[in-house]
């Protein structure tokens, strides 16, 4: 015999629901959220502001840590000074989506991936969108550059980068 | 277990009550023999229900006894039964039942939008992300690294999908071809439609009892042998995803404590969490199966059907059965006890298993659990 024998559950179809074959209740719930962004990350975005991107060097393992922390987790310990690094990087990884944040189809693709930044150390990134190249041309370790909003629109936030694009020959 | 479905009737607490149910009748025990009680259930957001343990309480014959809801994203599947293990290993019980429930069709039209609250609310939700991504950027990671083929990734999804035909819960069971899979719609490349689980519904539960107890209810005695579980930093986009390292510490924690020293020879059956087809290669690696880069090249070889030399998620796995998160403790841990209890019928594999694996992962590409199961 094959356990478990005699499953049990009842299916139902979305078109039940939707037709009102079953009784269904309903909530639609209004919660707003405001957060805080604390020390360290409050500090970050000021700095997007300005269109720089800021890190935290922790003094007992020497690692610049980026997106900065005012401790470093694995010396638990405070980390000890700001330290500017660049708005270029490369890209780790990323994905060419055809869903939105509710897995609505889209036709007009994302681009999306992480980008590891210059002066953090090794493999020390955001997540964040690439634009200004094509599928056939993205490609990982494909060394990148944050492209900012004006800064009469930035708004101390990771959108005051609009996205990142490939690094061009002989650019900094 | 229920069977796995886009929707059930059944609320959450109803689903409970019948895979606690079945458990109990299994293992021809009433509610009453039972010491102590463990839920696992995953995010709140999908059912709208905050304290879903209180909710699902009564379901899962919590009521008027020790009670525990236990939740570690996607690897409560397998730490529900854990947070049971040490509950009898410690002999505050004899007899724990755990069960574990996901309702993901409450949440409407699409639970993905519930999933936009696990994110970072500064640094990662203003950039309106799927969850879907982090999968398509760590299986990318992976190809790249290793210099994968997307074919060699797809026959996993084909494997499990075929498995689950003899899966008696199954809800996308089919009888595929890679090009099936390959020709699927793209969602997130490098991710496509028949590369993933879907959404579900289910419960399942399962029955730990002491040595003694045990030994008075069956003469298949099935011995949880190992148990093991990490977390990495909630920092992603700080560490290479082409390798779970945490999956790996899970992994040596149990095996440690299971004496095994050659996990590749001694393991038997294997049910690796499979919610996309790259996670039951990369959680072989990550389990130390096999060498980094190596699982495509098994699975290509045959090695993981059910008739191989390592037979992997002969349940059908999430992507052939479903993924009611928590739930699919039913395709893991279940199974292998099934597995190794001869009991598995039409999803038997051959050669009189003597130790089997099972491993959930989850949060945010961090979190591994890992039971080792041995029979007596
Ligand atoms: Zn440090």
């Amino acid at each position: 015999m094959t356990k478990p024998e005699n499953p049990r559950g009842v299916e139902l179809s979305s078109k039940q629901m939707k037709e009102g074959d079953v009784i269904v209740n309903k909530w639609d719930p209004r919660v707003k959220y405001a957060w805080a962004t604390g020390e360290a990350i409050s500090r970050f975005l000021e700095e997007m502001k300005n269109g720089k991107l800021i890190a935290r060097k922790c003094d007992s393992c020497d690692r610049i840590l980026f997106p900065p922390r005012m401790f470093c987790e694995e010396c638990f310990k405070p980390t000890t000074e700001w330290v500017y690094i660049k708005d270029t990087g490369k890209i780790e990884t990323y994905s060419i989506s055809y869903l939105d944040k509710d897995a609505r189809r889209i036709t007009d693709p994302i681009f999306v991936g992480v980008v590891s930044i210059d002066g953090a150390s090794e493999k020390m990134g955001i997540m964040h969108y690439f634009d200004e190249t094509t599928k056939e041309d993205i490609h990982i370790g494909m060394p990148v550059k944050a492209v900012w909003k004006p800064p009469e629109e930035r708004e101390g936030a990771i959108t005051d980068i609009k996205y990142f694009r490939p690094l061009k020959e002989g650019e900094e | 277990m229920t069977i796995f479905r886009r929707r059930l009737q059944e609320t959450g607490k109803e689903m409970s009550y019948e895979a606690s149910k079945m458990a109990l009748e299994e293992a021809g025990l009433e509610l009453k023999d039972v010491d102590s009680v463990v839920l696992g259930s995953a995010p709140d957001a999908f059912d709208g229900i905050h304290l879903k343990g209180e909710n699902l309480l009564d379901g899962a014959g919590g009521a008027g006894k020790p009670y525990l809801r236990v939740f570690v994203g996607g690897g409560t599947a397998v730490f529900s039964p854990i947070a049971g293990w040490w509950h009898v290993a410690s002999g505050l019980a004899d007899v724990c039942l755990v069960v574990a429930e996901e309702k993901m069709s409450s949440c409407f039209p699409h639970p993905q939008s519930a999933f936009g609250h696990i994110w970072d609310p500064i640094l990662d939700r203003p950039l309106k992300p799927n969850l879907v991504w982090i999968f398509a950027m760590e299986m990318n990671r992976y190809m790249t690294v290793h210099g994968i083929k997307k074919e060699d990734i797809a026959r996993v999804a084909v494997k499990n999908k075929r498995n689950a035909l003899d899966h008696p819960c199954a809800q996308l069971a089919a009888d595929l071809t890679i090009e099936d899979v390959l020709n699927s719609e793209v969602l997130a490349w490098p991710v496509q439609m028949l590369d993933i689980s879907p959404p579900s519904d289910g419960a399942s539960a399962m029955i730990l009892a002491s040595e003694e107890v045990a030994k008075k209810l069956t003469d298949d005695l099935v011995y949880l042998s190992g148990a093991g579980w990490c977390i990495d930093s909630t920092m992603w986009t700080d560490r290479d995803l082409y390798f779970p390292e945490y999956v790996a510490r899970a992994a040596k924690m149990a095996y440690k404590m299971a004496k095994i020293e050659n996990p590749p020879k001694e393991i038997d059956v294997a049910e690796p969490y499979d919610p996309f087809d790259y996670k039951e290669l990369h959680h072989m690696e990550g389990l130390l199966l096999c060498d980094k880069g190596e699982a495509p090249i098994l699975t290509r070889e045959g090695v993981t059907e059910r008739d191989g030399d390592l037979p992997v998620c002969p349940s059908g796995g999430l992507l052939g059965v479903g993924n009611p998160i928590a739930a699919t403790m039913g395709i893991k841990a279940c199974e292998i006890y099934w597995q190794l209890a001869g009991k598995a019928g039409k999803r038997q594999v051959p050669n009189d298993p003597q130790v089997g694996i099972c491993q959930a992962w989850g949060d945010l590409m961090q979190y591994g659990s890992v039971l080792i199961m041995r029979r007596g």
